[in-house]
């Protein structure tokens, strides 16, 4: 075919010729931006120091994807936001105040062997953030699981140190959280607040649901695994719950306590390690909780939300291959 | 009961806005035309003509060459320049008839019928073959062979789609507004040669001013219901519009006829109404040049044959050198290499884009797993995967996930926020194994 000089400006490719805005560097910021509310919150409850924490993890974790890819001379993608992501979720699972090392050490591995290794963005199976949690808390057991009472920010690092509510609900029992706290309103408040001892990011479940609302909202997760996941949890806290007796749990405070908001719609919901067909984000969502309960009431940790999530992840391709899209037309078989 | 819909699709800017007000017009007389033997899916047709020869407008100048095929018309009189092989809006190089036009616009003789209700279901079936009338919607299929369906397949729906769900164009839409009488008669025509009772028009709830007008003009006709649709694409694919219509699907691998359900394009109605009332063959159509590319979008009732490049200069020109410009629709249609190819049977539209509109996918990056394609699918396939495995060369493993189901309507494409070509990886696969 001829084609003239000014034909050859003619740009030529193959359909569809319009796309949605939507990149993969925006999701990965508006998610980070999504977790600023509990961020912030947790920086108010447990100072500069969770603050420098949280900022560690996420240098630590950009640099090691910047720093991996440029040894390796691989194409850059350390702008697309996903370190970043990585870095803060971790940060924000950490306990307020571990040495300086312990940032660096989670980061590096979450992105370098849980991500890179498996072939970067969108090949990982297992929560980047996670493993790195997972590594950290199986490596350095003691600095994991030091917890402080919340204090007024800007005071002394050394904070007095303070059982987690899941910390007391597994050793002394549901009626003693209760009375720690003076009575059931004023724990469900506190809880909802985030004035508690745990992780930096994970205490505030008011501020976390303002970040997983806005995310629903924008399209950017759905309710599937965040519902699934908590009614599983309330249902099995309600049910077992309570020891000697049946149906008598308190589903709020299992609801409220511990990294399961943060687990549920931030880290559950992660795109590359969850299923992407809705009906298998169910069946995920409720193995997730049913795993977490189980660690929870029969398990050796207070807290089950991490352990849950890594082993659901391994799940993923399976239900993903089980619940294959239904073709459009193809008839149900009618049984004989 | 609201407005119905299908599972899936998506909602892309319309842009329909630069266009729709505008009055279907003639456009200017081209010096020449290139009318392709391949202008329908099937067998291309064979010169009747010869060098040198004088044509008249609406002279048969290429026979079917088979049941799956439509005969082509001279669309202007004059003296044929070639008989030879020239490039189409693909890029294919076909056999066709080029004439000069010689401006004087004699007709040949047209069999003129003020009653052609009268005649039979064949009489005017012979009508709709004669005018070498096809698809007029993209597909270009031969119209004539949907309107025989097999004895063993019985129809009993008969759908215009008037839903014109690809983006900017707006054809269909003006010649609803313009022409509802001729339309609604073609459906009539077309109703009779099936011996349906029930008709059905379905247009996109974003086009008030064509269901106010269809629905003018079907007042008093019991047989037929005009439905407004959700505006969401593909709303206008055939087995979506069948689902949203009737509740019918069509299984994979099936067609139309096998749930009793035919569906023509509002602009085959029309062209049907001319060929039984006025013998007219099918020489012209409704073509929209528009884009933000071009600098006067038209809705244009262009010759078959009439260059592309004609078209755009008659519509201003293209504001920059450097653009896309797209045969069809944004979503489904052809980028075309030149534009000294011709407008076809099939061609609905001329969308320029200019460079900033363009999202380059030189570069693109891996699948995140996010799921939108899923959703947005509507023929319920997994596009993630199929791309995943396309782009590692493992074809049969893309087979798995039904890969011949899709037909590349473009929404899994639309929405990936890593901006992969699926659609390209999905028709690569597509062409490395067998179905």
């Amino acid at each position: 075919m001829e084609v003239t000089e000014k034909e050859k400006q003619l740009i030529v490719s193959i359909s569809p010729h319009m796309k949605s805005d939507e990149t993969t560097s925006r999701i990965m910021w508006t998610v980070s931006a999504s977790l600023l509310p509990a961020t912030t919150m947790g920086a108010y409850f447990f100072g500069p120091r969770a603050t420098l924490t949280v900022a560690l993890c996420i240098i630590a974790a950009v640099f090691s994807e910047y720093a991996f890819q440029r040894i390796l001379k691989k194409h850059g993608t350390v702008n697309d936001g996903s370190a970043f992501l990585t870095g803060l979720l971790l940060g924000m699972n950490l306990p307020p105040s571990v040495p300086f090392y312990i940032p660096l050490i989670g980061s590096s591995v979450a992105i370098i062997i849980a991500k890179q290794m498996f072939g970067g963005i969108g090949c990982n199976i297992f929560n980047p953030a996670l493993i790195g949690r997972a590594f950290l808390l199986i490596s350095f057991p003691k600095f994991l699981t030091i917890w402080h009472a919340p204090t007024a920010a800007f005071v002394k690092i050394d904070a007095i140190t303070a059982a987690t509510p899941l910390g007391i609900l597994k050793e002394e029992g549901a009626a003693r959280l209760i009375e720690v706290f003076g009575d059931k309103i004023n724990l469900y408040m506190q809880l909802l607040i985030g004035h508690r001892a745990g992780s930096i990011g994970e205490t505030s479940a008011l501020a976390l649901l303002v970040g997983a609302a806005f995310l629903l909202y924008r399209g950017y997760i759905s309710w599937h695994i965040p519902v699934s996941y908590l009614g599983t949890v309330a249902v099995i806290a309600w049910i077992f719950g309570e020891k000697g007796a049946l149906f008598a749990g308190d589903p709020i405070m299992h609801l409220l306590s511990g990294g399961l908001i943060l687990g549920a719609c931030f880290m559950a919901t992660d795109y590359v390690t969850a299923p992407s067909v809705r009906k298998g984000q169910i069946l995920f969502g409720i193995g997730c909780g049913f795993l977490t309960m189980l660690i929870r009431l029969k398990g050796g940790y207070p807290e089950g939300v991490m352990f849950s999530i890594l082993i659901m992840n391994c799940f993923t391709p399976l239900i993903d291959r089980g619940f294959k899209a239904k073709v459009f037309g193809v008839q149900k078989k009618k049984k004989e | 009961m609201g407005i119905k819909t299908f599972k899936g699709g998506i909602h892309p800017p319309d842009k329909k806005e630069l266009s729709a007000h505008k009055n279907i017009v003639p456009a200017a007389p081209p010096e020449r035309v290139v009318i392709p033997m391949s202008q329908h899916l099937g067998a291309p047709c064979k010169p009747l003509v010869t060098i040198d020869q004088e044509v008249k407008k609406g002279e048969i100048v290429g026979e079917p060459g088979g049941f799956v095929s439509a005969p082509v018309h001279a669309s202007v009189s004059g003296k044929v320049l070639a008989i030879a092989e020239f490039p189409n809006a693909m890029g294919r190089f076909v056999p066709s008839v080029v004439i000069e036009n010689d401006k004087t616009e004699t007709w040949t003789s047209l069999e003129d019928t003020p009653a052609y209700k009268d005649l039979s279901p064949d009489q005017l079936k012979e009508k709709v073959k004669e005018a070498g009338i096809v698809g007029m919607g993209g597909a270009a299929f031969p119209s004539v062979v949907k309107l025989s369906p097999p004895k063993e397949k019985p129809i009993d729906t008969l759908i215009l789609n008037g839903a014109e769900c690809e983006p900017y164009l707006t054809g269909d839409f003006r010649l609803m507004v313009e022409r509802p009488e001729e339309i609604i008669e073609g459906l009539k025509i077309l109703m009779k040669i099936l011996g349906v009772r029930r008709g059905f028009v379905g247009i996109e709830d974003n086009k008030s001013d064509a269901i106010k007008a269809i629905r003018e003009a079907v007042q008093g006709e019991n047989d037929i219901e005009v439905h407004a649709l959700k505006t969401k694409y593909p709303e206008g694919a055939e087995k979506m519009l069948i689902q949203v219509m009737t509740g019918r699907r069509v299984p994979p691998r099936a067609l139309p006829m096998d749930v009793r359900v035919v569906v023509h394009n509002v602009g085959t109605a029309y062209a049907v109404y001319e060929a039984a009332r006025y013998g007219k063959p099918l020489i012209e159509r409704v073509v929209t040049v528009t884009g933000e590319g071009i600098r006067e979008p038209k809705n244009l009732k262009v010759k078959v044959g009439t260059l592309i490049s004609h078209l755009i200069h008659d519509c201003g020109g293209m504001k920059e050198e450097k653009g896309k410009v797209i045969s069809g629709g944004p979503m489904m249609g052809f980028a075309l290499p030149s534009l000294n190819v011709p407008v076809t049977k099939g061609t609905s539209g001329i969308v320029v884009l200019t460079e900033r509109e363009i999202v380059h996918t030189l570069e693109f990056q891996p699948c995140i797993r996010c799921g939108r394609c899923i959703d947005a699918c509507p023929m319920g396939l997994m596009p993630s995967m199929l791309s995943i495995y396309a782009e590692r060369g493992f074809y049969e493993g893309a087979k798995e996930y039904n890969l011949f189901d899709c037909f590349e309507c473009g929404c899994c494409t639309f929405v990936c926020p890593s901006k992969r070509p699926i659609v390209q990886l999905i028709r690569l696969a597509k062409s490395m194994v067998k179905p």
